[in-house]
């Protein structure tokens, strides 16, 4: 039984997403940031047909749980190709954009291929252990690719404030979620009472910041990375 | 078993790192912008550098000021990241008096961000009046 919180962040979620995906429209970032666009849309569809799902079969059936973890697993790879187009950009004065395009396709490729061979052979038994195994993972990866990115945006001193922005909401989104998985994972007692909330709230959180950034921060906006380094002096 | 506990230890230390430096990005950018004199006499604010325990306060006078909306989200980013350093600062005053300074420092930086978002919306605010009053004019 679904409590009035988790109505009340499944409709935030739902207003969120869909805010953001008319504030790209309307700014005209569509098509400049389409991978990110066509991410913020799916999330917007997943999170409006969650709540048929709901209605139809009920929070607790079979059906609303496949379409759940594998809606998420989808998004997650979506989002893969959010960080390649962060990737692109980064390396674009480099002129590596080819090189850069041509490994993360290799990478997602792989990625998903795995996916589908490990649901494929588990499509029988899809126990939550299992589900949260794969979220776990695929979060984790992109926690990995997210730092890596970030890592090369501090060493070749990258000053576009809009890019630093959307690639930091987008880690703190993987790392919360991968955290949560993994904590799911190790203490499943913990996920009624306190992990049931992350996804839902990170899942707020990424498309509110990606539209607080390109509302708020112009595209010639420029600051120094080596001063987001928490460092004590 | 060790998997998920390394994923779980990783995810940890790089959200906070990606969230601290969100939140400095955040406040980097009000940082750039000199307060107006209007701001500084609602707020009574005398010196360029604004205490640390002021936010609290700035925070309480934005919720009495109306805005467009817009900035409810990153004060609110920001007030998480505030609290964070309270924390940080309370636990290593005793034993690390170098990162006690820097979350002051950091908390300071909150203050003038707290500020900054107050200033724009007394702006707002002074320009959504006198549109009323034009137009009843």
């Amino acid at each position: 039984m679904l409590s009035r919180i988790d109505y009340a962040i499944w409709i935030l979620g739902f207003l969120v997403e869909a805010g953001a995906v008319v504030c790209f429209i309307f700014h005209r970032y569509f098509s400049k940031y389409i991978f990110l666009s066509i991410y913020l849309l799916a999330a917007t569809v997943v999170t409006g047909a969650q709540y048929w799902f709901i209605q139809k079969f009920g929070w607790s059936s079979i059906e609303y749980r496949y379409y759940y973890y594998y809606s998420e697993s989808l998004l997650t790879i979506l989002l893969f190709f959010v960080v390649i187009q962060f990737y692109d950009r980064v390396f674009q004065e480099l002129n590596a954009s080819r090189y850069v395009r041509r490994g993360a396709i290799i990478l997602v490729g792989a990625t998903a291929l795995f996916s589908y061979m490990v649901v494929r052979a588990n499509q029988d038994h899809l126990t939550s252990r299992f589900v949260v195994e794969l979220g776990q993972n695929l979060y984790f990866v992109g926690v990995v690719l997210t730092y890596l990115l970030w890592g090369a945006i501090l060493k070749l001193r990258e000053t576009r404030t809009r890019l630093i922005q959307l690639v930091l909401a987008l880690g703190v989104y993987f790392s919360a979620t991968a955290a949560a998985y993994a904590l799911r994972n190790l203490f499943p007692s913990l996920q009624p009472a306190v992990l049931r909330w992350v996804p839902p709230v990170a899942g707020i959180w990424l498309p509110a910041a990606w539209a607080f950034t390109m509302m708020k921060v112009s595209e010639d906006a420029r600051l120094v990375t080596s001063h987001l380094l928490a460092r004590a002096r | 078993m060790i998997i998920p506990v390394l994923i779980c230890i990783i995810s940890f230390a790089l959200l906070l790192q990606f969230f601290v430096s969100y939140c400095r990005s955040v406040i980097a950018a009000g940082r750039k912008t000199e307060l107006s004199q209007q701001v500084r006499e609602i707020a009574g604010i005398r010196e360029d550098k604004l205490h640390e325990d002021e936010f609290v306060r700035l925070v309480q006078l934005l919720r009495l000021c109306p805005g467009s909306g817009e900035d409810g989200g990153e004060i609110r980013a920001v007030g998480v990241y505030y609290s964070m350093l309270f924390a940080l600062r309370g636990i290593f005053r005793p034993l690390l008096p170098r990162i006690a300074r820097w979350a002051q420092v950091e908390r300071e930086s909150c203050s003038y961000f707290a500020a900054v978002v107050l200033d724009r919306r007394i702006t707002y605010s002074r320009e959504l009046l006198a549109q009323h009053m034009s137009g009843h004019l």
